[in-house]
């Protein structure tokens, strides 16, 4: 128990890190959020722009007046977006992309387990086989092909569904595939190799010389330890897919944060990157240690001190 | 080991509705209840803003028209002013004083009157430099704006000059009186750009920067914002308090931020949205194809495609190496290869058909000239020619360009050219510090008249970014501009323009925009062809 909480107590000061971090890295690479093809009209407009929001100022300062902020509750406004800040962008996006991103994680977790656990029955006859290639084709296609292709095939040529936007649950169906797909292919691989490797554990032998039949043996005995890689790979896979896929989101034109993630870098948007890099560091910190929660549950040899 | 296992059914079952879960979970909470609206248009890139004085990008303009109007407005056949907040106004005969009859039955979409006191104080608000207006350009023809805007001190008091020596006065709530510097043929086209626009003071005092997303926003043009909706869309909602409230012809109406080509061009094909109106929203592979098609409408756009030389480095300091340059590019083969869609190659920078004006001609295509001229520069056959780069933004159609270039120079004048490209605010930098030996330019008019174009080459404007100075070519601007006879106009900024392409030549000019349209005539109506592609969204409308 005080593993977690020392671990916890380390977050916030990671963050801090992170940002620090995220912050110098922008400032070094050249071009500023006001870099256009038409100059400002006078140079005196340009000054008041860069005081409004204070890129005037030395660096160090700006990032003390930016945390200084963030502890208040205040991300900045977005230098792009004159009109919004920073929490209202990512309060319009965030509930999106969760949505879409929680969708393709059952997806890939409802395909993925019984795949690679199938494949891992099967052993070395046709149905193994075939649940590895699938696997291994759902790997190799990434989302940036998958998404026109299933757009091509469901929406263009059979006008079974929307091509894009996200204004009913039909809209929904396309993204999640395209997201899902490719991670489903992951997860199954790492269920099969988790399950091959837990299914030659002396703990397996004992429980089949005891008499217990497959179901139980396989279920009760070996899934729990088979699924260990896959709950590892979802710490990070589920932060990746709540703060939203940049390609997906832009094929599919789709009012997430995914697109931010990378546009706000490419627009110098200081506020905006640094607020997207602290959530995803947040996620990501928050979902591994709950990974790990896990793992000493699943797995009860695991102990923490 | 037993090899055939039974894998079990139920848990198997169970797992699979996990993603049947979420998707209850996705309808309960995230489905909206909306209407569809009677227009969606593609637009493309996601307006930064929608405040009038700020926007700076087309996208954002139509938009920002259809919200916020100003004393005159452009009208969908021509792009000419036509009357709006302002019914009716009368000039003085120099030219330089116009004064403005309001007209009395404009109010804002939440029902208060408009009066020449917003106008007063929405100018005042674009030229003020606390704004951050990148256009506060526009209104420099009014006396007294830029010594204000520039924050220059007045030589009579001794202090900054204020707001309220700028030229434009409320004689009454319905009359207004505008001084400007000199005649200004394009005067009332600038009161239709929406820097100039009237936008509401009590809101936003009230709600500072937060005025555009706190409803319901005033707004007193054809429509009001309904909501704004990040990488969504924006959708507007017609204004029933408009003065011409009777003529709007759509009520609900969709801008669609799409970014990617291929998803405008598939929205539009399944009938989810019916125009896109940005040629860089159709994949430019398929316009041999589409080009072809009944609903492709094309048409001659305001806008520049050229490079420039940064005349500050040698060997481009030399005006005989610039024009060997320019003599080696065959514009017409260079035009039809890489754009397609009949696009006009030109060796001048102003576009053709802006009223009286005859554009001069630059170089043209002759390559035996090129190597002379080169030889005389003291570069015989490309020998000795230090090496040197292309700059451009990461774009598909700037890196064709520049390999094209690279292919003919290196061809036709043996020099070596190394290709440079950087993401676009890297790019708008290094130009602006004139950090680069030629880049890849364009430039898109604001208003119908040449001097969009002539100005920005003047010494010190912040868009020449050449490094170019010729004190004779910003004379010819400043005579030409305080003309009142467009001939003789029309003269004096043909003899700049020749400074510009043919004499100096700090650019080079390419080829004119072309615009494309996709809409299908035979549902959609109230859209015409014009020189800015301009078209008020209050004359479209879906063919019942």
């Amino acid at each position: 128990m005080t593993y977690f909480l020392r671990r916890a107590a380390f977050l916030l000061p990671l963050l801090l890190l992170i940002s620090l971090l995220a912050f110098a890295l922008l400032k070094l690479a050249p071009g500023g959020p006001f870099d256009k093809e038409r100059a400002p009209a006078t140079a005196e407009i340009k000054r008041a722009i860069e005081a409004k929001y204070h890129l005037d100022e030395p660096v160090w300062q700006q990032y003390l007046r930016y945390i200084g902020g963030v502890l208040q509750g205040d991300f900045g406004p977005s230098f792009k977006y004159r009109n919004h800040t920073v929490t209202d962008i990512i309060a319009q996006g965030l509930p999106v992309s969760v949505a879409l991103g929680g969708m393709a994680f059952a997806l890939s977790l409802g395909i993925g387990i019984p795949l690679g656990f199938w494949s891992a029955a099967r052993r070395g006859q046709w149905g193994d086989y075939t649940g590895s290639f699938l696997a291994i084709l759902a790997v190799c296609v990434p989302a940036l092909v998958v998404g026109p292709l299933l757009v091509m095939g469901l929406a263009i040529q059979w006008r079974l569904l929307p091509v894009a936007l996200w204004t009913s649950p039909a809209h929904v169906i396309l993204p999640t595939l395209t997201l899902g797909l490719y991670f489903s292919g992951r997860v199954a691989r790492l269920m099969r190799e988790g399950m091959l490797t837990t299914l030659h554990e002396h703990y397996i032998t004992t429980a089949r010389a005891k008499g217990l039949d497959d179901t139980t043996v396989l279920l009760k005995h070996a899934l729990r330890i088979a699924v260990l890689p896959v709950v590892s790979y979802s710490g990070p896979l589920l932060a990746d897919l709540l703060t939203g896929s940049f390609i997906v989101e832009n094929l599919f034109q789709i009012p997430g944060v995914g697109v931010f993630m990378v546009n706000s870098s490419l627009n110098r948007d200081y506020p905006m990157v640094i607020g997207l890099v602290l959530l995803y560091a947040t996620l990501l910190l928050v979902l591994n240690l709950l990974v790990d929660v896990g793992y000493s549950y699943l797995d009860r040899r695991v102990k923490y001190e | 080991m037993p090899n055939k296992l039974n894998a079990p059914r139920r848990p198997l079952r169970a797992f699979c509705l996990l993603p049947f879960a979420f998707f209850l979970l996705f309808l309960s909470g995230c489905t909206r209840n909306e209407p569809p609206a009677d227009l969606v248009l593609i637009n493309g890139a996601e307006p930064d803003s929608l405040d009038p004085a700020i926007i700076s990008t087309q996208t954002e303009m139509r938009i920002v028209k259809a919200l916020f109007e100003g004393l005159t407005r452009l009208e969908g056949k021509n792009a000419t002013a036509e009357p709006a907040i302002a019914h009716r106004w009368d000039m003085s005969p120099d030219g330089a004083i116009y004064t403005f009859h309001l007209r009395t039955n404009a109010f804002w979409s939440t029902g208060q009157p408009i009066t020449a006191e917003d106008v007063v104080w929405s100018w005042r608000r674009a030229l003020d430099p606390l704004t951050g207006a990148e256009y506060a350009s526009q209104l420099f023809f009014i006396k007294g704006a830029e010594d204000y805007s520039t924050g220059k001190t007045n030589a009579a008091t001794g202090k900054p000059f204020t707001p309220e020596d700028i030229a434009v006065r409320a004689l009454d709530p319905h009359t207004l009186r505008v001084e400007l510097i000199g005649p200004t043929a394009f005067f009332l086209d600038l009161c239709a750009f929406p820097t100039l626009a009237v936008v509401p003071r009590f809101w936003i005092e009230k709600h500072g920067d937060r005025w555009l997303l706190t409803q319901p926003v005033p707004s007193n043009g054809a429509y009001t914002l309904e909501f704004w909706r990040l990488n969504d869309r924006v959708r507007l909602r017609r204004n029933a308090r408009h003065w011409d409230a009777a003529n709007i012809r759509s009520e609900l109406v969709d801008f669609l931020p799409i970014k990617s080509s291929t998803t405008a061009l598939n929205l539009y094909e399944t009938g989810a949205a019916d125009v896109i109106w940005d040629k860089n929203l159709v994949p430019n592979e398929l316009m041999d194809v589409l080009g072809k098609r009944p609903d492709c409408h094309k048409f001659d756009y305001l806008g520049t495609y050229f490079f420039r030389f940064n005349v500050k480095r040698k060997p481009f300091t030399d005006v005989r190496v610039r024009r060997a340059f320019a003599l080696a590019v065959d514009r017409q083969k260079l035009a039809a290869k890489i754009v397609r869609s009949g696009e006009t190659p030109t060796s001048h920078f102003t576009p053709k058909g802006m009223g009286v004006y005859e554009p001069p001609d630059g170089w043209g295509y002759d390559p035996e000239q090129a190597r002379k001229l080169l030889a005389e520069a003291g570069f015989p056959g490309g020998q000795g020619f230090p090496p040197f780069h292309y700059l451009f933004k990461t774009d598909k159609l700037d890196e064709q360009v520049g390999v094209e270039l690279q292919e003919i120079w290196r061809k036709e004048l043996g020099v070596k050219m190394e290709l440079r490209a950087m993401e676009p605010k890297v790019y708008y930098s290094a130009q602006s510090a004139l950090d680069y030996d030629l880049s890849r330019s364009s430039w898109i008019g604001d208003y119908n008249d040449p001097n969009t174009f002539l100005d920005m080459f003047m010494t010190g404007n912040g868009n020449n970014r050449t490094g170019w100075s010729n004190p004779a070519y910003d004379n010819l601007i400043r005579t030409a501009n305080l003309q009142t006879d467009p001939k003789k106009r029309a003269a004096l900024l043909r003899q700049a323009e020749t400074l510009l392409i043919r004499d100096d030549l700090p650019i080079v000019p390419l080829w004119f925009y072309a615009g494309v349209n996709f809409y299908d005539p035979k549902k959609i109506e109230g859209i015409h062809a014009n020189l800015l592609d301009e078209h008020p969204i209050h004359t479209i409308r879906r063919k019942k």
